[in-house]
């Protein structure tokens, strides 16, 4: 990441990147649902889930995997002050001219699909408020990247899953069902509790 | 994995920056913050400042214990993990008289598969009680069918009472004169193994209560017990299935592997308590037994006896968010 932070503030978003652990929270709300990228995301993994974290029924205390992220992250945190989050994601923003960058780092292209509908909702969730972006997702370890951009379709979608979000929150809480990425989710054992 | 600190001695927990001490006259223990999934006070344990609040902010439950190892309260965290719409739908299920009954019925029904288990196991092993044993589970059933037709939640205690009579009828025959219940007394315990009896009950509850507290239940809305009874009724509630699987079958071993001898107690007949050794033995034996694991069918995995008590309350959120009907825990091995 460059280390100097630009004077001609184009899109009013310099100012967060002198401050370390800067959260924006990019949310919608529809009616009384609170949609987030990280329900965007869990939307395209699980419905269960995405129920079950709408409803503040969280699992995370006590899963060591998940104690151990949160130490890594703040420990990274004071060491990469470009560092920026949206709604709990990392999130390293970067000038080029006019248009903003939100870089995603991930380790393989296994949830591409939720990795890639997230990012679109940010761009979404900027659009909205006037900022132009474009999403770059990185892998460095296949050595790779990719633009996202947010084409008239990808809106049309973005805004038929919050809508689609909304009904699952406000609906029952869906039976949950076996599924490949089960064993490395933290509500496995809140799914398949019984006998 | 966190882990349970058991304190018997005397003294005072301490903190000091981001590290919390024991310390007493001979010695200054570090408990690490990181490790610790709650305390379980049986001394006379004083506080510094600033370690109270720590701990709360940790979210980490102490349990205290008097003089005689029975539960006297808990320093339960600031709550951290609450979900309005399960706290609602709990109450929904207590307020709703059919949904209670059918509720606090699953617990009985729980603990009455787990006595049942226990006492067929001594049935097949000791050819001198079997059918001594084998009455009383029989007596125990018939008592058990009863309970579908209880239109209250007293006529339920009822019954369930009289399956513990039962129970306890069924065990002085099993065990030695020194171990005999005759009738179970509370406070203070009698004899030995109503000493023993109280003394796990007590754990159990607790251990329970600290599980509670890593679920979005409120631990204070219950269904067999009256939400009145004890601040935290709910860990009464969900103790009835787990004190036979833990409590009795730590006793029986205690009693059968001879572990107790008379140095383990304290007083005498009428009032009876666990001396220091004595704790000590039982602590031991149920920190082992809850960290044992077991094949568990729908997880495909092995989990521990105390992932059995959280795997419980899952349960029972989704029965009352109303996905599926709590089937309660009765052992299957």
């Amino acid at each position: 990441m460059n280390n100097e932070a630009g004077k001609d503030n184009d899109c009013g978003l310099n100012d967060l990147e002198d401050r370390p652990e800067t959260s924006i929270h990019a949310e919608v709300f529809l009616d009384s649902v609170r949609i987030t990228g990280v329900k965007v995301n869990y939307y395209h993994i699980c419905k269960t889930k995405l129920w079950l974290f709408s409803h503040n029924i969280t699992l995370e205390k006590g899963d060591d995997n998940v104690a151990l992220g949160k130490i890594l992250h703040e420990d990274r945190y004071k060491k990469n002050s470009k560092n920026i989050t949206i709604d709990g994601i990392s999130i390293d923003f970067v000038k080029t001219g006019k248009r903003i960058e939100i870089h995603e780092i991930k380790k393989s292209k296994k949830m591409d699909a939720a990795d890639r509908a997230q990012l679109l909702f940010y761009l979404y969730y900027l659009k909205k408020r006037d900022f132009d972006a474009v999403g770059v997702l990185n892998y460095p370890l296949l050595n790779k990247i990719e633009k996202v951009e947010l084409n008239p379709e990808d809106e049309d979608a973005t805004e038929r899953e919050i809508e689609e979000i909304k009904k699952i929150v406000l609906g029952s809480m869906p039976v949950p069902a076996h599924k490949k990425i089960c064993s490395r989710c933290a509500y496995q054992e809140f799914c398949f509790c019984g006998e | 994995m966190r882990e349970d600190f058991y304190i018997l001695q005397d003294g005072i927990l301490k903190r000091k920056e981001n590290t919390v001490y024991f310390e007493n006259k001979d010695s200054r223990k570090i408990l690490p913050i990181n490790k610790i999934n709650s305390i379980f006070a049986y001394g006379n344990l004083s506080f510094s400042s600033g370690v109270v609040s720590y701990l709360s902010k940790e979210g980490i439950p102490i349990h205290f214990f008097n003089y005689y190892g029975f539960y006297e309260g808990s320093m339960y965290p600031r709550e951290t993990l609450v979900s309005g719409d399960l706290v609602i739908r709990q109450a929904e299920n207590y307020l709703n008289s059919e949904r209670r009954l059918c509720l606090a019925g699953k617990f009985i029904e729980g603990a009455c598969g787990n006595i049942l288990k226990n006492l067929r196991y001594y049935a097949r092993t000791r050819e001198d009680v079997q059918e001594a044993v084998g009455d009383y589970a029989t007596s125990i059933e018939t008592e058990f069918s009863r309970l579908k037709d209880a239109e209250t939640i007293p006529s339920m205690m009822r019954t369930e009472g009289k399956i513990r009579e039962l129970y306890y009828n069924a065990l002085d025959e099993i065990f030695p004169e020194e171990y005999r219940i005759i009738k179970r007394t509370r406070r203070p315990p009698e004899n030995k193994m109503n000493t023993l009896i109280s003394f796990g009950n007590s754990l159990v509850y607790s251990t329970t209560l600290s599980e509670i507290y890593n679920t979005q239940l409120n631990p204070t809305i219950s269904y067999l017990h009256e939400p009145f009874e004890r601040r935290f009724s709910l860990s009464l509630d969900v103790s009835e299935i787990f004190k036979p699987i833990l409590v009795d079958r730590i006793i029986f071993k205690l009693i059968n592997k001879n572990m107790l001898d008379d140095s383990c107690f304290r007083g005498e007949i009428g009032n009876m308590l666990l001396s220091e050794k004595g704790k000590k033995i039982f602590l031991k034996e149920y920190d082992e037994k809850l960290k044992t694991t077991i094949k568990h069918k729908g997880l495909n995995r092995n989990v521990s006896y105390k992932s059995l008590i959280r795997l419980e309350l899952y349960k029972i959120s989704k029965h009352v968010l109303g996905v599926e009907d709590y089937k309660p825990l009765v052992m299957w091995w």
